[in-house]
């Protein structure tokens, strides 16, 4: 996809001004939070499981260069193929390599992000070979041409009216009524994709996990389009890129336990299923040949640094369900693959800061991500660093950065801070008294755009808290006090 | 191309774990050999709803099934089966073919008492309407079905046809995911493909609303038996 990114300020300007945005991303929030908090009060053991699974993706990470090879002798052995790719461009290679070789008109797709990252349908499109995404909310998108806004639930800022009219639209061509229920877009989606499955071939899909033990892939999914993709044509694709290594089936299964409570809310996805290979001898089906295209495009850089926490991210989306910034613009105005808090640490990471800088700046630093994240990722942390590093290579506003070099200034030295600060509040606090609140106020602009600033009382924290000490300590002092 | 990519990304991860391992801070309070780890199959920390033996773990796992729209039909021994399916097709109002997995387990059935069905044994086919197959383990802790693509349990069945009858024998219950991965590496390890199938088919990608059928079964019913079968 194009990164609009650097357009942020106008993509969330244009987001703002969409009523069935709102509706939409209203809904998100209003169902996700609760679904996952029945999964968790579900399960006692829930946070101590988000502890090991946090552990387990250390220890692999620290030992990725081990689990890398110990993955590929297994892979090998069962008769896959693996693909080292270093860039988006490499990883479209060898896929289009692949699909030749199979001699393929047409390709069926599980959901990938890894596919979104390297732009992948467009790139098939291009070179003679028909995408088609079967998981239902990509298949939304592929024919609205839209990109995910979600990575989880790629159609989530549609409302069904807006489905209805795209379908009716779009499956006129084969003979298929106006419909408006959510069961019977789903059944129209279904009829029309059977086909496409049996006709494919080669099946696309991603993975939520490598197994290093068993040199196996991992989906999870709930509607079984991913399995119908990988079992139909006679061949299997999977893009996965290199963190998605675990060591053991324990140790994957513990971090199964998690991702779909903190997903869905459910207790366990629908179907999980793991590929080990390519049919074997005496199989009555299965695709013939299994091939595993491995992405870096950076995150070997990220190991090591302060931003490594990131790759244990298993994008169950939780940090976006939960995030009210996510939650007012949508997944669109980010302007990248991957969206929402998640996103506005691993876009900087993959694409550079450049033009990724204000994906960081788009946080109200509630910490809500970081306390739904279930493996534990500090992302308030990684924004913050983030922030910093796009102050010292001056990447924002100019007039930003002067301001907060000001306040840099005053802040290193408490008297300058303490006097302006108290000059400030008692100014605003008399000329705000009578309303309480300010309307307009020059360079609040943002602020009062929307809402009114309250007036403050005339003090500053400072000099309450000074106050505050000391009837304390006169409180001590008196005869009797503990 | 692969070849040169393969050594410049090994040589980047390393490069970049040196770092932390010369400042004796690998992010990793394990200190796990990692080779012990692949070989040890340690448990991790195991929820302890599955901890109140067979019985419970049997009502659990009914109980979780039926909790993600799947629905459970116990008979006394695996004799009764090929009357149950008949009953499951004629509630449904389906036509008397089924797609069965050439499981010799199921082929043993008595079928010949129900003379109306056709059975054909095979992977499944587009018009197939109705597959029959059995389950490796079945988990009680989520209500889950391990299917493992074996010769004889062809992984289409699971996926193509609108309706899935699955025979569990009660022996095969086990508690955990833990417990179903000890008994197929018992078995020889994994087959081209295992899954963990936890109710049919179902979507949420409109507007949040679960919707059943989305592109695998549509309904999904287990005949659990009691006996060994």
């Amino acid at each position: 996809m194009e990164l609009t990114s650097p357009r942020f300020k106008a993509n969330v300007r244009d987001a703002l001004r969409k009523p069935n945005l709102k509706i939409a991303m209203g809904r998100l929030i209003s169902t996700m939070g609760p679904r996952r908090l029945a999964a968790r009060a579900g399960l006692p053991e829930f946070e101590r499981l988000c502890d090991q699974a946090r552990d387990i993706k250390n220890h692999t990470l620290a030992n990725l260069d081990f689990y890398l090879e110990a993955y590929e002798t297994k892979l090998r052995a069962t008769g896959g193929t693996l693909h080292w790719c270093r860039t988006p461009a490499e990883a479209r290679a060898a896929i289009l390599d692949l699909c030749r070789r199979a001699d393929a008109k047409t390709v069926t797709k599980g959901k990938s992000m890894i596919a979104e990252e390297i732009g992948l349908n467009e790139f098939l499109d291009a070179n003679g070979i028909e995408p088609v995404e079967t998981d239902l909310g990509e298949y939304i998108i592929q024919i609205a041409g839209e990109a995910p806004s979600h990575i989880i639930a790629p159609a989530v800022h549609k409302t069904k009216e807006e489905i209805a009219d795209l379908f009716f639209a779009k499956h006129q061509r084969y003979g298929l009524p106006k419909r408006s229920e959510p069961k019977d877009l789903v059944d129209d989606a279904r009829k029309i994709l059977r086909p496409r499955y049996i006709a494919a071939d080669v099946g696309i899909t991603g993975a939520n996990f490598l197994i290093a033990e068993t040199g196996s892939s991992v989906i999870v999914t709930n509607e079984g389009n991913g399995d119908l993709t990988q079992s139909l044509p006679k061949m299997h694709i999977v893009v996965a890129s290199l963190e998605k290594l675990v060591p053991t089936l324990e140790d994957v299964t513990t971090v199964l336990r998690v991702l779909a409570r903190s997903a869905t809310g459910q207790e366990f996805s629908t179907y999980t299923t793991f590929s080990t290979g390519p049919r074997r001898a005496d199989d009555l089906d299965g695709p013939a040949a299994y091939h595993v295209i491995l992405l870096d495009n950076g995150r070997s850089r990220l190991l090591g640094t302060e931003f490594q926490d990131m790759l244990r991210c298993i994008r169950c989306g939780a940090c976006m369900n939960n995030c009210p910034v996510y939650a007012a613009i949508g997944g669109h105005a980010y302007g990248s693959t991957y969206v929402g808090p998640m996103g506005a640490v691993l876009t900087p990471s993959l694409v550079g800061l450049a033009d990724s800088y204000h994906l960081p700046n788009a946080s109200s630093f509630c910490g809500r991500c970081e306390e739904v994240c279930p493996m534990r990722i500090p992302l308030p942390k990684m924004m913050r660093a983030y922030r910093e590093q796009s102050f010292a290579a001056k990447l924002g506003p100019a007039p930003e950065r002067w301001a907060l070099a000001a306040w840099a200034f005053a802040a290193k030295r408490p008297r300058l801070y303490r006097l302006a600060s108290e000059a400030a509040a008692r100014l605003l606090g008399n000329h705000g008294a009578r309303r309480g609140a300010f309307r307009r106020l020059p360079l609040a602009g943002g602020w009062t755009g929307g809402r009114d600033l309250p007036a403050p009382e005339g003090r500053t924290f400072h000099s309450l808290w000074r106050e505050r000490q000391c009837s304390l300590a006169r409180e001590r002092q008196r005869p009797g006090a503990a | 191309m692969s070849a040169d990519a393969r050594d410049a990304i090994l040589a980047e991860v390393r490069k970049s774990l040196a770092c932390r391992r010369r400042a004796n801070d690998s992010a990793d309070p394990s200190g796990d050999d990692p080779a012990a780890r692949l070989e040890g199959h340690a448990r991790n920390l195991i929820p302890d709803r599955t901890a109140g033996g067979k019985a419970t773990n049997v009502a659990l796992f009914v109980t979780m099934i039926e909790g993600v729209s799947g629905t459970v039909e116990r008979v006394a021994d695996a004799g009764e089966v090929p009357k149950a399916v008949a009953g499951y097709l004629a509630r449904h109002n389906l036509p008397p073919r089924l797609a069965i997995a050439p499981d010799p387990r199921l082929a043993a059935l008595p079928w010949a008492a129900q003379p109306l069905l056709d059975l054909r044994q095979g992977a499944a086919r587009e018009s197939d309407q109705v597959a029959v197959t059995g389950t490796f383990a079945a988990i009680a802790e989520t209500g889950t079905l391990m299917m493992a693509s074996f010769a004889d349990r062809p992984n289409t069945l699971n996926f193509l046809p609108d309706n899935h009858v699955v025979v569990v024998a009660v022996k095969d219950v086990v508690g955990t995911y833990e417990d179903a991965w000890d008994r197929l590496r018992a078995a020889g390890g994994l087959p081209r493909t295992t899954t963990f199938i936890t109710g049919p088919s179902r979507t949420s990608d409109i507007e949040l609303v679960p919707t059943l059928g989305a592109h695998g079964p549509r309904r999904l019913h287990v005949i659990l038996v009691d006996d060994a079968g």
